[in-house]
């Protein structure tokens, strides 16, 4: 009977496809709209990811996510270092400062400032030059996109001209010469990156009373980092959290305070919605149109339950198919973005998310369909 | 099939059936107490005018519509009083089909839509093709087994129904005008193939039709008129 189920859904091609089609439509913006989201998402915090080596991040108490920079007193630091269970603890500045170009133009940067001795927390990747160059004197890394951008220089022709090594900036009115040019992950933020040291970042910002945006710091070993975390908030009245606590802070700052939950989340309930009604829709016209079959079936002894198993079977199957190509479109999609601005991310809790969506949709499909059948008097095989 | 042997002799037995179709509002009285009785081993013809109750009649009897009124034994069971479920178990082994319209399930080739019956009743789908085959070749479409019903003409087609009809070896048959969508030739040569196949001394056949050309295959004609049985009769001329 599930061969002879099966046989009936693709006998029929045309509605057939109109049911594949609603519910891979349904299974592709289900898939795609959430992975955009997550992508944007993990966008928040992708500083944070970057930084790999601390474990910890200790940061003034009213921090809510990591732009949100609330520096605090550098002895703070050595308060940090005196906790139970810390390895290292490094300075970390970071602050948006105005950079003059060579051109005279003026253009906001994201100016990180490294711990001097240990450079930690410097860009993963250095495309040209090396992280070391940045002991040289007066030297920055910038990253490649502000290179290519805003930082660039346009000429007379509106050609522009990439900022280089051996290129130089003004900040705070003392020169900064680029040694490197580094590639960092997309952020939130949409100014250029600049990596320089601390005691530099130090002179390059206004003076301040609170000049240490953040202490990066690294647990011992047999220590786990989440106990060290609380150790070191007791301690110092620091917030400290885990990389992980982190990013959740950040991404749980952008999830309330801004609307792009419930835009992605408006654009799922549609593809839902829509999906639901279309798929649903020529489910049910296909049962319909399939009802005189079904009551040939019922006369001839088949049961409810077995026409009941039958539907089932033909909507699931129906549901595999429109969800392998939708998620398949939604891979390719994400497949094309991929060297573009846009977010793009995959996880397997929104395969599952999707699956059962497209699954709500054909069970839903089904049961209306089923209910016809059910009640469906089988004398009308008779009828002309 | 057991409890329908050792019987009565009669496949139908049929007392005072009446059947109203619609509410209160807009009632058809469709079946008006019909006494109709049809031997094992028969073949019985439902004639009449249109409308006057020949299809709710065989619906009745083959235990796809309830009646109000009356009593209707197939083989000597009562299927109204039967369990749902009884019921459509006792509809898969012992009844067999022929529609006017053909009735095939079109996503399914000749052999396939033979197949139905068995596997309805339990038979592995790979056997049930098999015999389903087997079945095709004594209606004469041992070439189109594997056709889908839209590549066979409308004799084609019926003959297919019959071979679905009898597949399941039932002990009633019931035919709804089998012969009125097929031209004079092949209502004949389909009649011929029906009675010569479906015919055996253990079974009975109820065709309804108001094709009197294909009277003469009757072993019995019963007149229908209005929702009564008018007459029965052993030959065409009597009516
Ligand atoms: N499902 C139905 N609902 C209401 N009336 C029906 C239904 N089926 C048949 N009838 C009516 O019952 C009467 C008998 O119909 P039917 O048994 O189909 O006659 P026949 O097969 O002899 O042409 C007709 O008046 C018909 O209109
Ligand atoms: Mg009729």
């Amino acid at each position: 009977m599930y061969y002879t189920a099966l046989k009936l859904l693709v006998g029929d091609r045309s509605k057939y496809m109109g049911i594949i089609m609603g519910l891979t439509f349904a299974s592709f913006i289900m898939t795609q709209q959430p992975a955009i989201f997550v992508g944007l998402m993990a966008r928040t915090f992708s500083f944070i990811t970057d930084l790999g080596q601390p474990d910890i991040w200790a940061m003034d108490p009213k921090v809510q996510f990591i732009d949100d920079v609330k520096p605090v007193q550098d002895t703070q630091l050595y308060r940090v270092r005196g906790v139970e269970g810390v390895e290292w603890a490094v300075p970390l500045y970071k602050g948006l400062l105005k950079a003059r170009l060579e051109n005279g133009n003026f253009q906001t940067c994201n100016v990180i400032g490294l711990d001097d001795a240990t450079l930690i927390g410097g860009p993963a990747i250095m495309l040209e030059g090396r992280l070391e160059d940045l002991r040289r004197s007066d030297s920055v890394i910038v990253d490649v996109e502000g290179a290519n951008t805003k930082l660039a220089r346009t000429l007379p022709s509106g050609e522009r001209v990439p900022l280089k090594i051996g290129g130089s900036l003004e900040l705070n009115d003392r020169r900064a010469v680029v040694v490197g040019i580094a590639k960092t992950s997309r952020t939130f933020q949409s100014q250029p990156v600049v990596y320089t040291t601390y005691s530099r970042a130090m002179s390059f910002a206004p003076r301040e009373r609170k000049m240490l945006s953040f202490i990066l710091v690294k647990a011992k070993d047999v220590y786990d980092p989440v106990r060290v975390a609380r150790r070191i908030g007791q301690a110092t009245g620091l917030a400290a959290y885990t990389r992980d606590e982190f990013k959740a802070l950040t991404v749980r700052y952008f999830l309330k305070n801004t609307g792009i939950p419930i835009n992605f989340g408006m654009a799922v309930l549609l593809g839902f919605i829509i999906g639901a009604a279309v798929a649903g829709q020529t489910f049910y016209n296909f049962t319909l149109d399939n009802l005189r079959q079904f009551g040939v079936l019922k006369a001839m002894g088949a049961t409810n339950a077995t026409l009941l198993r039958m539907i089932l079977l033909q909507a699931m199957a129906a549901g595999s198919v429109g969800y392998g190509l939708g998620v398949g479109a939604a891979s390719l999609f994400g497949y094309m973005v991929r060297t573009s601005v846009l977010a793009f991310k995959f996880p397997w809790q929104l395969l599952a998310l999707s699956g059962s969506g497209v699954m709500l949709i054909c069970v839903f499909a089904a049961l209306i369909s089923i209910r016809k059948v059910m009640k469906l008097e089988p004398a009308i095989v008779f009828k002309g | 099939m057991v409890e329908t042997t050792g019987d009565s002799g009669f496949a139908v037995r049929c007392h005072g059936v009446v059947k109203i179709y619609g509410d209160d509002d807009s009632r058809i009285m469709a079946l008006r107490g019909v006494h109709l009785e049809v031997r094992t081993g028969e073949l019985m013809m439902l004639v009449g005018p249109s409308g006057c109750g020949k299809t709710t009649l065989i619906s009745v009897i083959a235990g796809i519509l309830d009646h109000e009124q009356g009593s209707c034994l197939v083989f000597d069971r009562d299927l109204q009083a039967m369990a749902g479920c009884e019921k459509v178990r006792y509809r898969a082994k012992n009844i067999g089909f022929v529609f006017q319209s053909y009735n095939l399930l079109p996503a399914l080739t000749a052999a396939e839509n033979v197949a139905m019956p068995l596997i309805i009743n339990g038979v592995k789908r790979k056997e049930a093709v098999e015999r389903a085959s087997e079945i095709l070749s004594r209606v004469g479409m041992a070439t189109r087994v594997r056709s889908l019903p839209l590549e066979l003409s409308g004799g084609q087609q019926q003959r297919v129904a019959i071979a679905r009809a009898i597949a399941h070896n039932p002990r009633l048959i019931v035919c709804d005008e089998p012969t009125s969508a097929l031209d004079h030739e092949t209502g004949h040569k389909v009649m011929e193939m029906l009675k010569s196949v479906a015919m055996d001394g253990n079974r009975a056949l109820v065709i309804v039709t108001h094709d009197s050309r294909i009277f003469e295959f009757a072993d019995r004609i019963a007149r229908m008129d209005d929702g009564h049985i008018e007459k029965v009769v052993d030959s065409p001329a009597e009516l």
